[in-house]
């Protein structure tokens, strides 16, 4: 598949949002913390969410229609993501400002079901192999509350500094956690054998089937959406990329970058930008079936 | 079942791979309810558009020995279709009264989710409308009552020159599209992911030469 930098900025970019609410709500429910630091991270969570939101209109053909996505939540986990993600904004906007932890919880159940809703978007296409798993979600929550705890160490440094060792600590284990459920999932996809074959495409059972024209010689929507156009090498530097920048060096910084707020601050930098190589890899890796009518130009 | 299914059953052993399907296609559609049909470039140096239909060639075979097989490729419209559900907005549909696979093109906002929930890549954002459009069976000929009766079937298999589109309700069992999939073998394309195509093809026979 091709990736789209609106859907790769959208998805990480609310993911790390999502994470950074949870982690402010359950310090607020258990260890109650200052005002300003609820105040500050629900200010930051929604700000990222609101870029996400932003980010995902260039997606559209036709953004000013986009409010007809709200209609098909009997069977579209989309036009879920359409209804939750606002939803959850606006009860990030009221705890943020009142406080309130009926509004916080309500906002914390609306978190996991946003999280739910993005994972299925890709999980629940059975014939993108590679999506078509529960590691998908288990991977965009794992990551986005990784990286939503890393988010939250600068901002304790900075509300709550006696937080900030233990957030510290909990971003490390879970960056190291997301991380080996990414790496699983790199496992899982490796070993996958394509459902369809070009003899499935066209019905014809013979060992030897090759494609000699696809139609046309100039480039369409299905030479265009449905890969990536990037040499293999490309995409394996992405890979090790993102292994490296989603924790090694994350963690290293959280734990022994000296403590100060530049340090944490870098490590969500690289973080961030680890999830932007992660969220580019898990576009190019799914392998459309549609691709095997389009395997020869002439 | 005994609702009302149209279909397209395609003849690989008579396609002669010439497009003119592909390009009556574009021709009908480029106009009528589901135009424009809009290319980008189509005289500069990357020329690309938008097409319902397409004529593929594939080999079969190791030479000599091989086969040159032409494949046209449009929307099946599977009685299963996967890409309607994922639907944000409802724009996709599947015609209840004859099982139509069609967009809304005022609802659609060109999200593109559908076009991923399609296996068979049916589907194809209009460069120009920015919205998804794909194979409608010329809805705006098979219900047009000022048409001749013989002409309220889709462009493509009006174009066919040698009878290799045949059109009608699969779900009728004395209908010309039922007979030949019974007694040619009509199949479906990828049928691992139970889709359910309505549209079948039937496969090629080898003739003997007569000496």
């Amino acid at each position: 598949m091709k990736p789209a930098w609106s859907v790769i900025l959208l998805t990480t970019l609310i993911g790390a949002a999502q994470g950074l609410f949870l982690v402010v709500f359950a310090l607020d429910a258990f260890r109650p913390p200052p005002r300003d630091f609820v105040f500050l991270g629900c200010a930051i969570s929604l700000g990222l969410l609101a870029t996400g939101l932003i980010a995902s209109f260039f997606h559209l053909g036709r953004p000013e229609r986009a409010w007809r996505a709200v209609t098909q939540w009997r069977t579209s986990w989309l036009s879920r993501e359409v209804i939750v993600l606002p939803a959850f904004m606006a009860c990030v906007f009221f705890y943020g400002v009142s406080g309130s932890k009926a509004v916080g919880a309500i906002a914390a159940l609306l978190c996991l079901a946003l999280f739910v809703c993005t994972g299925m978007i890709y999980a629940c296409l059975k014939f993108l192999q590679e999506w078509h798993s529960p590691l998908t979600l288990v991977n965009f929550f794992l990551l986005g509350l990784a990286s939503g705890l890393t988010l939250s160490v600068p901002l304790a440094v900075l509300a709550h500094p006696q937080f900030a060792g233990p957030l510290a600590l909990a971003a490390f284990a879970l960056g190291a956690l997301a991380w080996l459920a990414r790496i699983a999932s790199l496992a899982r996809n490796a070993r996958l054998r394509p459902k369809s074959t070009t003899q499935s495409a066209i019905g014809i059972q013979h060992p030897r089937v090759a494609q000699k024209a696809q139609g046309f010689m100039g480039g369409s929507y299905n030479t265009r959406e449905f890969f990536h156009h990037r040499p293999d090498l490309v995409v394996r530097a992405v890979r090790w990329s993102f292994l490296v920048l989603l924790f090694p060096l994350p963690g290293w910084l959280l734990g022994w970058g000296g403590g100060s707020l530049e340090s944490f601050c870098a490590a969500f930098a690289m973080q961030f930008a680890g999830l932007l190589a992660e969220r580019w890899y898990f576009f190019a890796e799914a392998k459309h079936p549609q691709n095997l009518y389009y395997q020869a130009m002439s | 079942m005994s609702k009302k299914q149209l279909a397209l059953v395609i003849d690989l052993n008579v396609c002669v791979g010439c497009h003119a399907c592909v390009t009556s296609c574009k021709e009908w559609n480029d106009g009528g309810s589901a135009g424009p049909l809009s290319d980008q470039n189509p005289y500069g140096r990357d020329p690309t558009g938008t097409f319902f239909n397409r004529v593929q060639t594939f080999e079969v075979g190791e030479f000599p020995d091989t086969e040159t097989v032409h494949f046209p490729k449009s929307c099946l419209h599977c009685e299963e279709p996967p890409c309607v559900p994922v639907c944000p907005t409802g724009a996709s549909y599947k015609r209840a009264e004859d099982g139509i696979v069609l967009v809304d093109y005022d609802k659609c906002i060109g999200c593109g989710y559908c076009a991923w929930a399609c296996p068979y890549g049916a589907r194809e954002m209009d460069g120009t409308e920015k919205v998804m459009k794909k194979c409608t069976l010329c809805v705006d000929r098979i219900d047009d009552a000022l048409l001749p009766p013989g002409d309220r079937q889709p462009a493509c298999v009006m174009a066919c020159p040698t009878n290799a589109r045949l059109f009608g309700d699969v779900h009728d069992p004395e209908s010309v599209v039922s007979k030949a999939i019974r007694e040619r073998g009509g199949y479906a394309l990828m049928p691992e992911w139970e889709t359910k195509p309505a549209n079948l093809y039937l496969p090629r026979r080898k003739t003997e030469a007569k000496t």
